[in-house]
């Protein structure tokens, strides 16, 4: 279903990079802005852990793609691609994203003030671990990264979006996150 | 039978046990443990929390330029305030000073901050322990108009406005899909307003949610980006352009509008709507003044908003500083957080190791070792607790004390350390609200009064912002329009060992990080959030926290509907920071009430 050249579209990640697996979405839209360049009616967002506060950013666009991490009981790594009607009834009926309060809560705002996305999509990825104060991302989920960033694409371009890969990297202060809470330099925290 | 504490509360836990877990409308995750005798009175509260513990592992050797980026991800909501106690605190432990217009901007973004939380805080997720939905939908427009029309020249107010919002919200109700109002106790006995005033209170929750997004536009503009803006050791990101026009990140004139417009109008919404909506619920709720506490006796400002740049005396912050101890409102302490015997954190009850658990540590001397170990008299186990033991470990949070002393911290504490300094912007608001409704001083340390508090505080702050936004535009047309110092960017021209103290008033209360700097690296780095303060388990000497107090004496009318626990927990704006980390096994069904 191809999108209207109006139609503006919203990829968001939301998470706790300060809590193991629980930053996962985060540093998918992280490194999706790093390897793409997307059209003008796309908006990659880090959303981190602020709910209701997303709410203006939900109101703003006709399609979501959203990443987090959620306990689906898969094995570990395992990815879950959750669509339109399904995400809030997801979120709703089980714990299953771990910010389900957060953004449950912010898919009602919207919908409250009559201007939810037409069309939603939740990427989704089970954690290994969330107990690990201050620790990285755990290997199975670090290796869903690429993954989950080829579902989103895939899912873009059926919605009529082409993206391209960036041919210059990315400069330092176009990321995403900089001041050492990036990917590679927050990893590099001493054992 | 009974026990009392130094501060002076009567605990008895021979009643019947109660435990609401989570406490939801709360960031993170808390749980409430109270005993009630058998008219349903509160006479044993027991509050525990998780806490990110862990910031001080992943800042250590950290370039101390860069720990604000990581301690604005320790929570959702206080993104800003952290960024900003961070940088104050290197600053201060390398003698950084920042030019006037960086201390315009930081007062102006931590204001809009404070501002949108108390908004966001009083309509999103305290109003509807108070409202009750449900009964909105039985109002008759036409009165909620009159009613609307009565307490304020608000222009959204005519009965078709309300019939609308009401048949929106019917349809809402109807489908389902009740989203944030699924979680209430609607047709309590324990809500008093009648269903005009609900309907109106509805309306305003709506309003706010529209309205809120033009605040956070403040920190986009400032800030660089949103929803985690950037700052700066040594001043603000932004530069100042004011002739400009459009260069990316630069604040030119057209930005500065922008910026005035919305003040303008956050003014407007603090002062017609939110006020008067706060007086009006207090109306309803004059005979329920449960829930003060410690906040007669035992409060604690750090003060904030400092009027001169790099100035936080006590006579340069606008925001009250200091401690009242034993209800004497009659003197004020001054604060020092350098001094090792004021401000100590005991781990006692709480889920850590220090080498003498007696004694306290200085955040600077602060030790973070998890000890996860219940107390012999729990129940259930470590993976499913059923019942805590008071008596032993209970809590993540620690015990901060003041020279050993319970504090309760956030807007109410501010402003009655205000009130006791007689400082008429703080005292005479206060006067006013309470002779409006026909209520005695005492009246202040309640529930009410700290969601009060908390909304003269948005109506001051909004002052405040008009204030510093024409200071700093005179301060550019003047020719100023530095906003950092770079002078000690450089870590070759620091000492080779460096220690500070950071501190703010954040929305809920007071916060400091402490810092330390050896060889260009961090070395240590502690904070102590105000919910760690509000939120703290019993110290050694078995004096309870402000959460714990706040419940004591409460009757409930229905144990098995906890609504006068969450509101007057609500009442705090509790932030135990971060962990969106949902333990119970059935995270949707929100407050799992159980009755012992």
């Amino acid at each position: 279903m191809p999108t209207s050249s109006q139609d503006r579209i919203l990829v968001l990640g939301i998470g706790n990079i300060l809590w193991a697996d629980e930053g996962f979405g985060v540093r998918v839209v992280e490194e999706f802005h790093r390897r793409y360049a997307v059209p003008d009616n796309v908006t990659i967002l880090d959303g981190g852990t602020q709910g209701l506060y997303l709410v203006n950013y939900l109101e703003e666009a006709d399609r979501l793609i959203v990443f987090d991490a959620i306990d689906y009981g898969l094995e570990p790594g395992e990815l879950k691609l959750v669509r339109d009607d399904e995400v809030p009834r997801f979120t709703g009926a089980k714990k299953m994203s771990l910010h389900q309060t957060g953004f449950q809560e912010v898919i009602s705002a919207a919908d409250l003030l009559g201007r939810c996305p037409k069309h939603l999509v939740l990427i989704g990825c089970q954690p290994l671990d969330l107990e690990d104060w201050g620790g990285p991302l755990t290997a199975p989920v670090r290796d869903q990264i690429a993954s989950a960033i080829d579902v989103a694409c895939r899912i873009l371009a059926e919605w009529g979006v082409a993206v391209s890969r960036r041919s210059v990297p990315l400069a330092g202060t176009e990321r995403l996150l900089a001041n050492d809470i990036d990917h590679a330099n927050y990893e590099m925290r001493p054992a | 039978m009974g026990i009392q504490t130094p501060n002076g509360f009567n605990l008895d836990n021979s009643g019947k046990r109660i435990v609401v877990d989570p406490v939801t409308r709360i960031e993170g995750h808390m749980r409430v443990e109270v005993n009630v005798d058998a008219d349903n009175v509160i006479r044993n509260a027991v509050s525990t929390g998780t806490m990110w513990r862990g910031i001080e592992v992943i800042l250590k050797n950290r370039d101390p330029r860069d720990a604000w980026a990581f301690t604005e991800r320790i929570c959702g909501v206080c993104t800003g305030t952290h960024a900003l106690t961070s940088v104050r605190a290197v600053e201060n432990a390398l003698g950084i000073t920042i030019p006037e217009n960086a201390n315009s901007i930081r007062n102006l973004m931590q204001l809009a901050l404070q501002v949108h939380d108390h908004v966001v805080h009083f309509y999103h997720l305290h109003a509807l322990d108070w409202v009750d939905v449900v009964s909105a939908l039985s109002a008759d427009p036409r009165a909620t108009s009159a009613l609307a029309q009565s307490i304020s020249s608000w222009p959204l107010s005519s009965p078709g406005y309300f019939k609308d919002l009401q048949t929106r919200l019917k349809k809402f109700v109807e489908s389902g899909q009740l989203g944030p109002f699924k979680n209430g106790y609607w047709g309590s006995k324990a809500y008093k307003l009648p269903p005009e005033a609900n309907l109106m209170a509805v309306a305003h929750y709506l309003e706010a949610l529209d309205f809120q997004k033009e605040i956070v536009k403040i920190h986009t503009i400032f800030g660089g980006k949103n929803p985690h803006p950037n700052w700066l050791v040594g001043g603000v990101p932004c530069p100042i352009n004011v002739d400009g026009t459009g260069a990316v990140g630069a604040i030119n004139m057209e930005r500065l509008n922008l910026i005035s417009s919305i003040i303008d109008q956050l003014i407007q919404f603090n002062e017609q709507v939110y006020l008067p909506d706060v007086a009006a619920i207090g109306s309803f709720y004059k005979d329920w003044l449960y829930g003060g506490g410690l906040s007669g006796q035992s409060v604690l400002a750090y003060g904030d908003v400092p009027e001169h740049a790099n100035d936080y005396s006590e006579k340069s912050l606008k925001l009250p500083r200091g401690a009242i101890i034993n209800g004497n409102l009659s003197e004020v302490f001054p604060v020092d957080h350098t001094n090792p015997d004021e401000i100590q954190e005991f781990v006692v009850h709480s889920w850590y190791k220090y080498p003498d658990e007696t004694k306290g540590l200085h955040p600077w001397d602060g030790i973070t070792e998890p000890n996860y170990v219940l107390g012999p008299k729990a129940k259930g186990t470590k993976t499913a607790i059923e019942e805590l033991d008071e008596g032993g470990k209970y809590s993540w949070i620690k015990a901060p004390r003041w020279k050993g002393h319970a504090m309760e911290v956030g807007p109410l504490a501010r402003w009655v350390v205000g009130y006791a300094q007689n400082k008429a912007e703080f005292k005479d608001p206060v006067d006013k609200f309470l002779k409006d409704l026909n209520l005695p001083t005492s009246a202040l340390f309640s529930t009410l009064g700290r969601t009060a508090a908390r909304a003269l505080e948005s109506v001051w702050a909004g002052r405040q912002m008009r204030y510093f936004q024409d200071k700093l535009i005179a301060n550019i047309k003047a020719g100023d329009s530095s906003t950092a110092n770079v002078d000690k960017w450089k870590p070759e021209s620091w000492p080779k060992e460096a220690k500070g103290v950071g501190f703010t008033e954040a929305p809920r209360g007071a916060l400091a990080h402490w810092i330390k700097i050896k060889d260009t690296k961090i070395d240590n780095y502690q904070c102590v959030v105000p919910t760690t303060w509000n939120g703290s388990p019993r110290d050694p000497k078995g004096n309870i926290g402000a959460f714990e107090a706040s419940l004591m004496n409460t009757p409930m009318v229905n144990p098995e509907q906890p609504l006068e626990i969450l509101r007057t927990i609500h009442s705090f704006d509790p932030c135990l920071a971060c962990s969106t980390h949902v333990m119970s096994p059935d995270g949707q069904e929100l407050a799992k009430v159980k009755v012992r």
